[in-house]
């Protein structure tokens, strides 16, 4: 039996723009995102499940979710 | 998810607000969330003030998220460029100053007590009922109103894009999170 690899979502942040406000970190049900030192938001990639719930929440528009290649 | 003591806190912003409009004295108690953000991004080079505690956010993420009173749309690109936020923050700044100036100038006897709250910098709003004299100086009364005003205006421009955009928009250009996050740059040593 073949199988394709199966294409995962994570979430992207645009450190360049992220507020570092938090309202991501506050939405993400695995704790996959945390603020780094005061500065910007950061995914740990492997714990994300890429339901986009920070992408929806984040005020700025900087979270955005795509299929990435496991 | 499990709530946390610090949740709670837009009951603190809310009865703020109100509290402002009984007695304006209550505005001092605003310091607060001045102080509070710039100790906890100084002393531990975080934004913990934003990411937890801040009582505004939640409260516009209360009434646009779950009361359902936003838009949700998309932010606008000028808003949340660099240059509108920290042109916003030299605004900020400049009308703070001019707060100080004025509360000086009662205190110094200069000129007399006004009783007004000021409205996004312009309109001039009667608030003298909220004012039943002071113990002290006539200038603790005037930077209460002035104080005041500030936060009420925040308040209004926060709430006006709570409306049009996401929930809390207010996050992206507040002053204070603007502050904090150079802050924490500068000392974390990040250039971005």
């Amino acid at each position: 039996m073949e199988t394709k690899p199966r294409k995962a979502r994570k979430a992207f942040v645009n450190e360049n723009d992220c507020v570092a406000c938090g309202c991501c970190v506050k939405v993400c049900p695995k704790g996959a995102i945390e603020i780094w030192k005061g500065t910007m938001a950061r995914v740990t990639t492997e714990q994300c499940v890429g339901c986009g719930r920070c992408a929806r929440e984040c005020p700025a528009s900087v979270i955005e979710i795509q299929e990435v290649l496991p | 998810m499990k709530k946390h003591w610090y949740d709670y806190l837009w009951l603190f912003s809310l009865s703020y607000l109100i509290l402002g409009f009984f007695n304006i004295l209550f505005a001092w108690l605003g310091l607060l969330c001045f102080f509070i953000p710039l100790i906890i991004s100084i002393t531990k080079g975080t934004k913990g003030y934003c990411n937890r505690y801040c009582g505004r956010g939640q409260l516009f993420g209360l009434l646009g998220g779950r009361f359902g009173l936003s838009r949700k749309k998309d932010i606008p690109k000028w808003l949340k460029s660099k240059w509108f936020r920290y042109g916003f923050l030299i605004f900020f700044f400049i009308m703070f100053f001019q707060m100080l100036w004025n509360t000086y100038l009662v205190f110094s006897g200069t000129r007399g007590l006004r009783q007004a709250v000021t409205l996004l910098w312009t309109f001039k709003l009667p608030w003298h009922w909220a004012y039943h004299g002071t113990l002290f100086h006539p200038g603790v009364a005037q930077f209460a109103f002035g104080f005041y005003s500030v936060m009420l205006t925040s308040t209004v421009l926060g709430f006006i894009t709570m409306l049009l955009f996401k929930p809390r928009s207010w996050c992206v250009y507040c002053p204070m999170g603007t502050m904090t996050q150079l802050i924490c740059k500068a000392k974390n040593k990040i250039r971005k």
